[in-house]
């Protein structure tokens, strides 16, 4: 049985119901869990003797919108020796996005949670400093969700020149 | 023709002051290192002994913002860079001169959205612009020398 096989049939054992389903593609295995036990997910997968997957490798979310549930968190686990990937995927409604944090069991979880709160909204409960790392303090509103406005510069041609110089900000002294 | 024919071997010139003024300004602008992103490179390549730009008196590249004249702003000026940028300038004495180096300083290059400052003249006042994606290292002297020209065409009472 293969490394993957394993773990899948270790999860299943262990949380039955809550995997909700385990998609491969192109040699990639995912495995949809519901967001209350992906902690424990992420941490039976990195403690259990025979399911070493010590290494967070990403932690990234991308947003189906208009589709319910919008948000898509997907964590990029890594067992060192093989070295073997595995990803574990939860999906989050857009109204409460909300989800339990990850750093209790990987601690590099923190940047990849501060950017998805950045960049997405999703708050993670329990996250020591969630605050904005890309885009300033003050930023309002979450870039990388698809009702965000593009927030380009009209480009100037010479029949708009005039007016797009008068609206300009330029810099004084 | 007159008195420069007679003083010259004496070991004196006569000129105006301004020309003079300028003309110190210009033979040692010391640049500030503001290389953000990869037309650092090549600002980096033009300090280089192949493209020398310590003949033109600036290769003391000083990280100090209060010990240099020019600012060469190298790459993308991100929002969350717009305010340390300015704070940077604002550090400077006078007088000071901006280049704006490649496309993204000039005009927000390839980057039009809501994370790049689409061009810093919206942030400090620019004297001259270096086009390209990464702007060579002879451009970029060009740029300079472009500099150069216009500082020798100031007046006194302009940084006064």
């Amino acid at each position: 049985m293969t490394y993957i096989e394993k773990t899948v049939t270790a999860l299943k054992e262990k949380f039955g119901d809550a995997i909700e389903q385990v998609a491969v593609f192109r040699g990639e295995t995912t495995a949809w869990v519901k967001k209350e036990v992906v902690v424990e997910v992420l941490r039976f997968l990195k403690e259990s003797p025979d399911l070493r997957y010590t290494f967070l490798a990403d932690l990234t979310a991308y947003d189906d919108w208009p589709e319910e549930p919008r948000f898509k968190v997907a964590y990029q686990l890594r067992e060192m020796t093989g070295p073997v990937n595995f990803r574990v995927t939860c999906a989050v409604h857009g109204d409460d996005a909300e989800l339990p944090t990850a750093t209790g069991v990987h601690l590099n979880a923190n940047w990849h949670e501060r950017e998805v709160f950045d960049l997405f909204g999703i708050k993670f409960a329990g996250h020591p400093d969630l605050r904005r790392i890309l885009m300033p303090a003050d930023w309002g509103g979450h870039p990388l969700r698809k009702d965000y406005p593009l927030g380009y510069e009209e480009v100037e041609f010479t029949f708009n020149f005039d007016e797009i110089e008068k609206k300009k900000p330029y810099a004084k002294e | 023709m007159g008195l420069e024919q007679k003083l010259g071997n004496m070991g004196v010139v006569t000129t105006t002051l301004e020309t003079v003024v300028n003309w110190g300004r210009t033979n040692a602008m010391w640049p500030m290192l503001f290389g953000l992103a990869c037309c650092a490179i090549e600002m980096i390549s033009t300090v280089m002994p192949n493209n020398d730009l310590s003949r033109f008196g600036m290769e003391l590249m000083r990280a100090s913002p209060r010990q240099s004249d020019l600012m060469i702003v190298a790459g993308r000026v991100s929002r969350k860079m717009a305010p340390v940028l300015r704070r940077l300038y604002d550090q400077m004495p006078d007088p000071k001169w901006v280049i704006a180096m490649g496309d993204c300083a000039a005009c927000g290059g390839v980057f039009n959205n809501y994370a790049i400052v689409q061009g810093v003249d919206e942030v400090v006042p620019v004297d001259v612009y270096v086009a390209g994606c990464p702007p060579r290292p002879e451009a970029l002297m060009h740029g300079i020398l472009t500099l150069h020209e216009k500082v020798k065409k100031e007046k006194i009472k302009d940084w006064a």
